[in-house]
């Protein structure tokens, strides 16, 4: 019973950042803009958020700062793709080098050429509640949130068919240019809140190792829940689990299984699920154009 | 020629750009790429390493290049690195042969393990529709972890260290390597200074390789039916497809094609500098710097060899800021994306350039 609730709470604790992440990548791509720049986005939500909740001394401010911090790339990568007609992916991959170069950069600026920022004191990091992170309760709340936008609101409605049928929207007399750049936005708050709750929650600073490859395991958890936000944020639980399970394992003195191999397993899962039973892609008719 | 100019006009601007954020930190910007220019260029060890920085960047530069041309976005160049140099250094480590069997030989097996890896993304693009960018993603990891498996293995690691055993001497492709050391080597080099100093560094032939893979790249394309039907698919998957092509098959070649390109990186890195490989925490970069020096060049062979050239004397030079001045060398990776992102909105600077033009006639 211990070990089910340890695996449980730590998928839980690691899934996070990624639903997070991958919901604001569901809201890009809903609207017909591919986000390849969620790794920058994360990357610089996780320093602002570290920086802020430093100096201000409050976890909440350093959250809504991390959001503001992935908020600005985005503003970037919504200039660039829907004003200038941007190759997307193009400026997708300029934004992580953008994200991971300017966070890094200031942090050296702000403390002293580290290229890490101090610890948050213990009783300074996100609380926790029930031994699970604030920030887990909200991945949750937001998920519930963006589908019932998504599917239920007027907003959401016209975000979709801005994504599927942009020119009939256009037709329509509706301004696609805003409904795309608002789920843009959106994907950078997203992506910089799933940065800070890595930064001030699950560890205590920001160092430039910390993202590692986390906002594009998003993509392919967006991708792998097709474009939904409920099924997106179980294909996180899943990679949280993997994660889990590798923690789990690597710890018994009586399972001997190289974790190295074991760290293998997620990735290789769901390569066996996209080839086995992920069947055709659904996309958003026009994304990327 | 146009787009030649294009990207030259992207890469003034990121430099500029770099040079604001650097004024804006308060960090003086004429002295630091004063500093940048006189660290790569003023010595001729600098230059070599430049050549050797700019050699994987080239090769995984071509790699992305070419899978771009198929209309595949190789974000597993990074992957493809990593099974090329994994296998670079264990049968390099493993064979005994003499230098004329075993290079090659190891070359060889290296291309072959990363095309095949690399072909794995293409194969289930074309067979299952798993689009490449997912499943590329999720080999890189793999390999990453693979390669950590490996190298903690009975054997291969060496006792007490984070890394593997190095490979034999003889499949090292560095340039006079125990001659240096030797008394006649450096009797030698006393007498003539400029040559000694350009072969401190480990000089390897991997700039040679690299060389004969962009012109290799660059046949293809122009100059074989084959190429052209890769750039077909690339243009228009629907028309390749009304023209008698077969598109799965083509995607899958030129995955192999991309992934060899970048095994050669990691292939050649082994055998000319690192001689092992080591556990690694996480992606070392190479594949991502190779998107970089992909779009950069504009996605052709020789645009690929100028830009890793560019980006490794960058990256290089980037260093040498943080010590005289103490400026973060992160400054190179916000000028790498500024540039990229000033590559992604062509429409701005060819607007610029119409406006000059009617400047001009207006005079």
């Amino acid at each position: 019973m211990k070990d089910l609730i340890f695996l449980f709470s730590t998928t839980l604790m690691y899934s996070t950042p990624l639903i997070f992440t991958a919901l604001g990548g569901v809201l890009s791509e809903k609207t017909g803009i591919i986000n390849i720049g969620l790794e920058g986005m994360m990357t610089m939500g996780a320093f602002i958020a570290s920086l802020a909740a430093l100096k201000s001394g409050n976890p909440w401010i350093g959250l809504i700062a991390g959001g503001i911090g992935g908020l600005t790339l985005a503003i970037l990568h919504a200039l660039a793709s829907i004003k200038y007609k941007a190759n997307q992916v193009v400026s997708g991959m300029a934004i992580n080098f953008l994200g991971s170069g300017i966070a890094i950069f200031m942090c050296r600026l702000f403390f002293e050429g580290t290229s890490m920022t101090p610890p948050l004191e213990l009783d300074k990091k996100i609380p926790a509640f029930f031994g699970q992170y604030a920030t887990v309760y909200l991945a949750f709340f937001l998920t519930a949130l963006v589908w019932f936008v998504l599917t239920k609101t007027v907003l959401g409605l016209r975000m979709v068919s801005a994504g599927e049928h942009p020119k009939s929207t256009d037709a329509a007399g509706l301004n696609v240019s805003i409904y795309r750049s608002i789920g843009v936005l959106a994907s950078g708050f997203l992506a910089g809140l799933g940065g800070a709750s890595l930064s001030i929650a699950i560890v205590s600073n920001f160092r430039p190792t910390l993202i590692s490859g986390q906002g594009f395991i998003a993509i392919a958890a967006l991708i792998f829940g097709k474009w939904r936000p409920v099924q997106t944020a179980l294909a996180c639980l899943f990679f949280g689990l993997s994660q889990a399970l590798v923690i789990f394992l690597g710890g018994r003195e009586n399972i001997q299984i190289s974790s190295q191999l074991l760290s293998i397993l997620p990735y290789v899962l769901t390569i066996i699920v996209l080839v086995g039973f992920m069947g055709k892609t659904t996309a958003p008719s026009a994304l990327g154009e | 020629m146009k787009k030649f100019l294009l990207s030259l006009m992207c890469v003034i601007s990121g430099l500029l750009f770099g040079a604001l954020i650097l004024k804006l930190s308060g960090i003086p910007a004429f002295e630091a790429y004063n500093i940048m220019w006189n660290g790569a260029f003023s010595k001729p060890n600098y230059i070599a390493y430049i050549i050797i920085r700019s050699t994987p960047l080239i090769l995984t530069g071509l790699s992305v290049a070419f899978a771009f041309r198929t209309g595949l976005f190789n974000i597993g160049s990074e992957g493809q690195f990593i099974m090329g140099a994994l296998t670079a250094a264990y049968f390099g480590f493993i064979f005994h042969f003499n230098p004329w069997i075993q290079i090659p030989l190891v070359l060889g097996i290296s291309v072959m393990v990363s095309s095949l890896y690399g072909g794995l993304a293409g194969f289930m693009k074309a067979r299952f529709g798993v689009h490449e960018v997912i499943s590329t993603i999720m080999l890189n990891w793999i390999a990453l972890y693979f390669s950590n498996y490996m190298v903690m293995l009975e054997g291969f690691h060496k006792a007490n260290t984070e890394t593997s055993e190095f490979i034999q001497p003889s499949t090292s492709i560095t340039f006079l390597e125990n001659w240096k050391n030797s008394d006649a080597g450096t009797e030698w080099f006393s007498h003539h200074e400029f040559l000694s100093e350009f072969f401190r560094p480990p000089v390897n032939a991997g700039i040679f390789i690299a060389i004969i893979a962009v012109l290799f790249v660059w046949i293809i394309l122009t100059k074989t039916s084959f190429g052209f039907k890769l750039k077909a698919v690339g243009q228009s998957l629907e028309a390749a497809r009304y023209a008698g092509i077969n598109v799965n098959k083509k995607m899958t070649q030129s995955m192999m094609i991309a992934g060899g390109l970048s095994g050669l990186a990691g292939a050649t890195h082994v055998m000319g500098v690192s001689k092992n490989v080591a556990i690694l925490a996480a992606h070392e970069g190479y594949g991502f710097d190779g998107i970089a020096v992909s779009l950069i060049g504009s996605n052709s062979p020789f645009g690929a060899a100028i830009a890793g050239f560019f980006l490794g004397a960058l990256k290089y030079s980037g260093q040498k800021i943080q010590s005289a001045l103490e400026a973060p060398s992160e400054v190179i990776s916000i000028m790498i994306g500024a540039i990229i992102f000033f590559i992604a909105i062509p429409i701005v600077f060819e607007k610029l350039i119409n406006n000059f033009h009617k400047l001009w006639e207006k005079k």
